[in-house]
């Protein structure tokens, strides 16, 4: 009866999480999708306490006050820029705390219901590498986010490391599940795991990370799946598969979105940076303008469109970009963002950073909107982008980075790009919009620029 | 076996429908999507729950222990920051 109770509740708290999900399909009812996503959440924790294998509560006080003061802390005072180091670290947790719930019940059978042994150890070898693989990786994105280790993609002899670990944990995984009593392979299979995670992490580049923080996202999912299979717990199985599948999404946009595929991200493969040289792109042709020339050219004109890129993160220009582009809008000037998909560090970072810059989300456009419009822009400002919107992607073959989509920004009749120097985006390559008859470039700290273009329109 | 088919049927009806909505979903709730996603795959936490609770093996209940704090912070963490991100998306006026 009880069980009956507690499964009850199991399929209310899936169905919450579906709709929950459903909610986010929209802006206007994303809030509340969330809200039923906890609440289902809730329902779960408070049926399980239902559970009858549950006679102490000690540790469980203490892990939930522990977990809870470090959750809320975390989600209220991490400033909205370090959002991708959090995702990421979030990530991480999730799929340790599916291994160690693998490890918990192989160690302690009793607390599985009506499972066979071959799927519960399965399972269990497939959660605790999944989950710990997920940790470790998600920790080194974290580090290589926050700065603490080198964004610079790097193969090579790791490559080889790799293939030994995976090796390894698979070969001590299924000498587990034939022979369970030997509890130190689960323990070798965990340490191997775990050590796979940063060795896949390590080499992956900078501009690459949105790719890493999905698969991060789908991985922790596919250990809470895993172990739902452990424990033949629905509840698990549901939510760890749909998790798993919105990750996989994002994983294949994000891969798609720079032309690149999952196996190059992960072995920090870029393309060889043969064709043309900084010198032949450049030279004499970049011409430079002052704040005064550009904000000249912005109030004569009728539709803007600002790109922005990781950049912006960097200068935390977004403020100043609203505030430009407000001074413009009260001008009667049309006012446009466009968002490329891998703009950023992970999906989606330029909008949660307009966002929180109050830029409304009816002014921000995706890749394939905006692309038909910059034919009639006439300006186009290029915050902190660059091989996202170099033409060489669509016109020349033999670039390294043909064939990514990038945004036709050089169709606008002037493209104003703000940044620091000449120096080539991640790819490695020169970018020869920078050096186009319609394009101005206005050097400087992007931040900077963009306060110096609003003081030149006001005097 | 047949808990294992039951499971298996369960596993691949949520991989679908987890395909139909989140393609769906607009590249602007990309992140919100991928804490909040995350969230729910925090849903490990009752699992840790039991293995914390169920006082048989002490080595087991350490463990799940680890877990439970884990999972509680990729909860609560998890369903706050997206709350937090959410509230700043707005339409204009």
């Amino acid at each position: 009866m009880q069980q009956n109770l507690v499964n009850a509740a199991y399929l209310a708290a899936s169905v919450l999480f579906i709709l929950g999900l459903k909610g986010l399909t929209s802006p206007r009812t994303a809030l509340r999708g969330n809200l039923l996503g906890a609440t289902g959440m809730l329902i779960a924790v408070a049926a399980t306490l239902l559970v009858r294998q549950i006679v102490s509560f000690e540790l469980i006080l203490v892990g939930i006050a522990i977990g809870s003061v470090v959750g809320v802390v975390a989600a209220l005072k991490v400033p909205l820029t370090a959002m991708p180091e959090l995702v990421a670290l979030f990530n991480g947790f999730g799929g340790g705390a599916s291994a160690l719930v693998a490890a918990a019940a192989v160690l302690s059978p009793a607390m599985i219901g009506d499972v066979s042994r071959i799927q519960m150890y399965t399972a269990g070898v497939a959660s605790a590498i999944i989950g710990a693989a997920t940790l470790t990786g998600s920790v080194i994105a974290w580090a290589k986010l926050q700065g603490m280790l080198s964004m610079q993609p790097r193969g090579g002899v790791l490559h080889t490391i790799n293939f030994v670990c995976i090796a390894g944990a698979l070969g001590s995984g299924i000498y587990y599940a034939l022979d369970p009593e030997a509890l130190w392979v689960f323990w070798t299979l965990i340490s191997v795991a775990a050590l796979y995670g940063v060795l896949f992490t390590v080499p992956v580049g900078g501009a690459d990370m949105p790719v890493v923080i999905a698969l991060l996202n789908s991985a922790s999912g596919l250990a809470a799946a895993s172990t739902g299979f452990v424990l033949s717990n629905n509840v698990l199985i549901i939510s760890g598969s749909l998790v798993g599948a919105s990750g996989f999404i994002l994983t294949e946009i994000m891969c798609r979105a720079m032309n690149r595929s999952l196996w190059d991200v992960l072995s920090g493969n870029l393309g060889d940076s043969i064709g043309s040289s900084t010198d032949d792109v450049y030279q004499g042709r970049v011409k430079s303008a002052s704040a005064d020339e550009a904000a000249l050219i912005l109030e004569a004109a009728r539709s803007v469109t600002i790109v922005p890129g990781y950049g912006m993160a960097v200068a935390q220009a977004q403020h100043a970009v609203r505030d430009l582009a407000r001074r413009l809008q009260k001008n009667g000037t049309r006012i446009r963002y466009g968002i490329h998909p891998v703009a950023g560090r992970m999906p989606g970072h330029m909008n949660v950073l307009l966002a929180e810059a109050d830029v409304p989300y009816d002014e921000l456009f995706d890749m394939d909107q905006i692309n038909p419009t910059f034919a009639q822009t006439d300006v186009v400002i290029v915050l902190g982008a660059n091989d996202v919107v170099n033409p060489a992607a669509r016109d020349d073959p033999n670039s390294p980075i043909a064939g990514m989509p990038i945004l036709d920004v050089d169709k606008a009749q002037t493209v104003m790009i703000i940044k620091r120097s000449l120096s080539p985006g991640f790819a490695g390559i020169p970018n020869r919009l920078f050096a186009a008859d319609n394009t101005l470039m206005l050097f400087g700290d992007g931040e900077k620029v963009v306060r110096e273009l609003l003081a030149a329109l006001d005097e | 076996m047949e808990t294992l088919i039951i499971s298996v049927t369960i596993f691949v009806l949520a991989v679908v429908i987890g395909f139909e909505i989140i393609t769906k979903i607009p590249p602007t709730l990309h992140t919100p999507l991928m804490s909040g996603s995350n969230a729910i795959s925090g849903i490990s936490v009752v699992g840790a729950l039991v293995a914390a609770g169920a006082g048989k093996d002490e080595m087991a209940a350490y463990i799940g222990l680890g877990a439970l704090i884990l999972a509680t912070i990729n909860v609560v963490g998890g369903f706050l920051v997206t709350h937090r991100m959410l509230s700043m998306f707005k339409r204009k006026n």
